[in-house]
C-alpha cells in the first residue's frame, strides 16, 4: 500500500504550528517502581506484623514487657516450651496466652481474610466500589446473630450458637443473591450487584425489626456491638476455622492470579484468552462468600477493611494480583491488629467496637489518598 | 481452514442469524460488512466461541470447535473485540503479556521468550513507546493498538477483528490495516468502512438482517445494485487513482433524484 508515501497537495487552510511533542520519559526506575515496592513491602510487612503482634499482646490494662510476652508464648508451644523457665505469675500467663495472644492472632487472621476477600470480590464484579459484604453476607449474618443475641435462638449449639447462626444467615443470603442474579444459566455482574443491594436492604430491615422487638435493653446494646464488629470473643477454640479458611482461599486466589487479572479485562477478552469465565466466576463467588461468612461469624461485620485495603495496595504495587494478594493479606493483618489496639486502649477500661475504629482511622487516610494520587481506582 | 456450517442464533423472541454457511482459506483477509444490526458482531462472537449458536457447527481444521478446549482455541485464534477494559492500573506491557496466557501452565513464570514476543508485538503495533504507561492514560486509538499488540502476542493462526478502525484517525486506520494485511495469517474483520474493506480484503461477506446476502471479491460484492439493496443508499463505484483499488462514493437517494430533474 503506497498510500502514505504520496505527496499531498497543499490545501488552502491555515496551518497552525503545534508545539513540539514532549518525549515520554520511561526510565528504568519508573519501569520497576511497582516491582521494587513489592519486594520492599514483602520484606517490611512480616517484620511489621511481628512487631504489631508483640505490641498488641504487651499493651493493655496490665502492661507486660516484650521478653516475658514471647517467653510465655514459647513456653506454651509443645517441645520448644520445655526449655523455658517460668518466672511469671499465673495471672500473667492467663492474660497473655488465654486472652491477648489469641485475640491478636484473630485480628490478624480477620484482617488478612477481609483484605483478600475484597480483592477477590472487586475482581469478580469488576467494580471498585465492591467490598466483601456486597453480596449480602453481613446483613444475612446480622439477622442470624441478632436472633441468637436477643432471642436465644439455636441454644443447643451452646457457645457456638452465635457463630453458627451468623454463618447460616450469611450463607443463605448469598444463595438468594446468586439465585436472583442468574439469568439463563449465566451470572450478570450488574444483576449480581443489584441483587446484593436489594437482599442487603431487605435483611437490614429484618434485623431492625428483630432489634426493635427485643425483650430487653441490654440485649440491644450487645446486638449493636456485634454488628459493628468485635474481636472480644477470641479464644483458642475460635481460631482454627477462620485460619484454615484464610489460608485455603489465599492459596486458591494466588494460584488463580493470572485468571483474576484477565477477568478484569472483560468477559469477552478473558474468554478469547482461554478462560472459562462463567465457571471461574461461580467458583469465585462461592470461595469469597464462604471466607467472608466464616470471618463475619467470628468477628461481626467489620467494615471498610475489605474495600479500602485492596485499593491502597494497588496504589503501591500496581494491579497485578500476584503482587496485590500477598501484600493485601499482610497489610490487612497489620491494620486490623492496630485497629484492635486502638479499640481496646482509647476508652479503657471500656472498648470501642473495632468497626468504629477501622472507619474512623481508615476513612480519613483513604480520603487523603483519594485526593493526592494519580491512581484511577478502577475508573476512567 | 475454517468452516461455518448452517449457523443460526436466536435470543428470546428474535432470530439474529439465519442458517449461515461459508468457509475460508488460510492466509486470506476476509471482511464482514453489512448495516448496523445485520449480525456481523454476533457472527464473529460465535466464531470465537463467546456466544453459543442455536444450531449449526463451526469447524476449525476439520474439528468441531465445541469439542476443543478454550485454551486450544485461544492458541489458534486471537481476537480484538470492541470492548476496552477500563479497570485498574495495568501497564501496557502487562496487558500485552496477557496475550501469552494460553501458553501458560498454572503457576508458570513469564519466560525470556515471552518477553521477546511481547516486545516484538508491541513494536509491530507501534505501542512500544507506551509500554510503561497505564491504559487509563491512553487515547482511544492507542488503546485499540494495545489490544492489537495483545492479540499479536497470542501468536495465533487466525486473527479476528471487530470494527478494528473505530476511534482511529485516518493515519492509524491505514497503519493498522497495512499491519494486519502483512501478517501471514488468516484475518477476519467486521468493517464498517466499505472503502477500507474494498482496499484491503481478499474476500467480502455481506450480511443483511441476519442473512449472508453475498460472498465474493470486493469487485463482485460492492456494486451499485447490492449497495442500494442492502444499505439503501446510492453509490458510485470508481477506482482510487493511487492504489488502483475500488473506491465508493455515497449519496442519499433523494439527493440523486433532485439533481436528475
Amino acid at each position: 500500500m503506497g498510500v502514505k508515501n504520496l505527496a499531498a497537495t497543499k490545501g488552502d487552510g491555515e496551518l497552525i504550528e503545534s508545539p513540539p511533542v514532549r518525549k515520554i520519559d520511561s526510565s528504568e526506575k519508573e519501569k520497576n517502581k511497582h516491582q521494587r515496592r513489592f519486594k520492599i513491602l514483602l520484606f517490611i510487612l512480616p517484620l511489621g506484623l511481628f512487631l504489631s503482634l508483640t505490641l498488641s499482646v504487651m499493651l493493655g490494662p496490665v502492661t507486660i514487657d516484650m521478653v516475658t510476652v514471647w517467653k510465655i508464648v514459647l513456653s506454651n508451644i509443645p517441645y520448644i516450651g520445655d526449655g523455658v523457665t517460668a518466672y511469671w505469675s499465673t495471672a500473667q500467663q492467663n492474660i497473655i496466652w488465654e486472652l491477648r495472644f489469641p485475640r491478636a492472632l484473630l485480628g490478624g487472621i480477620v484482617g488478612a481474610g477481609l483484605a483478600i476477600a475484597g480483592v477477590g470480590i472487586q475482581a469478580l464484579v469488576r467494580n471498585s466500589l465492591a467490598d466483601p459484604y456486597i453480596l449480602g453476607v453481613s446483613s444475612g449474618a446480622s439477622v442470624g446473630a441478632t436472633l441468637v443475641i436477643l432471642f436465644g435462638a439455636l441454644q443447643f449449639f451452646g457457645q457456638y450458637a452465635l457463630s453458627i447462626a451468623a454463618f447460616l444467615g450469611a450463607f443463605l443470603s448469598v444463595v438468594f443473591v446468586y439465585t436472583f442474579a442468574r439469568v439463563g444459566g449465566q451470572i450478570s455482574t450488574i444483576r449480581l450487584l443489584l441483587a446484593g443491594i436489594a437482599i442487603s436492604m431487605i435483611l437490614g430491615a429484618v434485623t431492625n425489626v428483630i432489634v426493635l422487638s427485643a425483650p430487653e435493653e441490654e440485649g440491644i446494646r450487645s446486638a449493636m456491638y456485634w454488628m459493628m464488629g468485635s474481636l472480644a470473643g477470641a479464644n483458642w477454640t475460635v481460631l482454627p476455622i477462620p485460619a484454615t479458611a484464610v489460608v485455603l482461599v489465599f492459596a486458591f486466589l494466588l494460584y488463580q492470579s493470572r485468571t483474576l487479572n484477565l477477568i478484569l479485562m472483560g468477559e469477552d477478552t478473558a474468554a478469547t484468552l482461554g478462560i472459562n469465565v462463567d465457571a471461574f466466576r461461580k467458583l469465585l463467588i462461592v470461595v469469597t462468600s464462604l471466607l467472608t461468612g466464616v470471618l463475619v461469624a467470628v468477628s461481626g461485620a467489620i467494615g471498610f477493611v475489605g474495600l479500602m485495603i485492596p485499593h491502597m495496595i494497588r496504589l503501591l504495587v500496581g494491579s497485578d494480583h500476584k503482587r496485590v494478594l500477598p501484600i493485601s493479606a499482610l497489610f490487612g493483618a497489620v491494620f486490623m491488629i492496630w485497629a484492635d489496639i486502638v479499640a481496646r486502649l482509647v476508652v479503657a477500661p471500656e472498648e470501642l467496637p473495632i468497626g468504629v475504629v477501622t472507619a474512623l482511622c481508615g476513612g480519613p487516610f483513604f480520603i487523603w489518598l483519594l485526593r493526592r494520587s494519580s491512581y484511577s481506582f478502577g475508573g476512567r | 481452514m475454517l468452516q461455518v456450517k448452517n449457523i443460526s442464533f436466536s435470543v428470546p423472541e428474535k432470530q439474529i442469524l439465519h442458517d449461515i454457511s461459508f468457509s475460508m482459506d488460510q492466509g486470506k483477509f476476509i471482511g464482514i460488512i453489512g448495516p448496523n444490526g445485520s449480525g456481523k458482531s454476533t457472527m464473529l462472537k460465535i466464531i470465537y466461541r463467546y456466544l453459543k449458536q442455536s444450531s449449526g457447527q463451526v469447524m476449525l481444521y476439520e474439528n468441531d470447535m465445541e469439542q476443543m478446549t478454550r485454551k486450544k482455541i485461544a492458541q489458534e485464534m486471537a481476537v480484538v473485540s470492541q470492548e476496552t477494559p477500563v479497570l485498574f492500573d495495568f501497564t501496557v506491557k502487562d496487558l500485552v503479556m496477557m496475550g501469552r496466557t494460553p501458553y501458560k501452565q498454572w503457576l508458570a513464570q513469564d519466560s525470556k521468550e515471552d518477553f521477546a514476543i511481547v516486545e516484538e508485538s508491541m513494536k509491530l503495533a507501534d505501542v512500544l513507546y507506551l509500554k510503561d504507561r497505564t491504559l487509563g492514560q491512553l487515547s482511544g486509538g492507542e488503546k485499540k493498538r494495545v489490544m492489537l499488540a495483545r492479540a499479536l502476542a497470542q501468536q495465533a493462526n487466525i486473527l479476528i477483528l471487530d470494527e478494528p478502525t473505530n476511534h482511529l484517525d485516518i493515519e492509524h486506520q491505514l497503519q493498522l490495516m497495512d499491519l494486519v494485511k502483512e501478517l501471514p495469517i488468516t484475518i477476519i474483520a467486521a468493517l464498517h468502512d466499505l472503502n477500507l474493506a474494498a482496499s484491503y480484503c481478499d474476500e467480502l461477506l455481506l450480511m443483511d438482517e441476519g442473512n449472508l446476502h453475498m460472498k465474493g471479491t470486493p469487485e463482485q460484492v460492492l456494486t451499485e445494485e447490492t449497495i442500494k439493496q442492502v444499505f439503501h443508499v446510492q453509490a458510485g463505484i470508481s477506482k482510487n487513482p493511487f492504489t488502483q483499488k475500488l473506491h465508493l462514493f455515497f449519496y442519499a437517494e433523494n439527493v440523486g433524484r433532485s439533481e436528475d430533474k
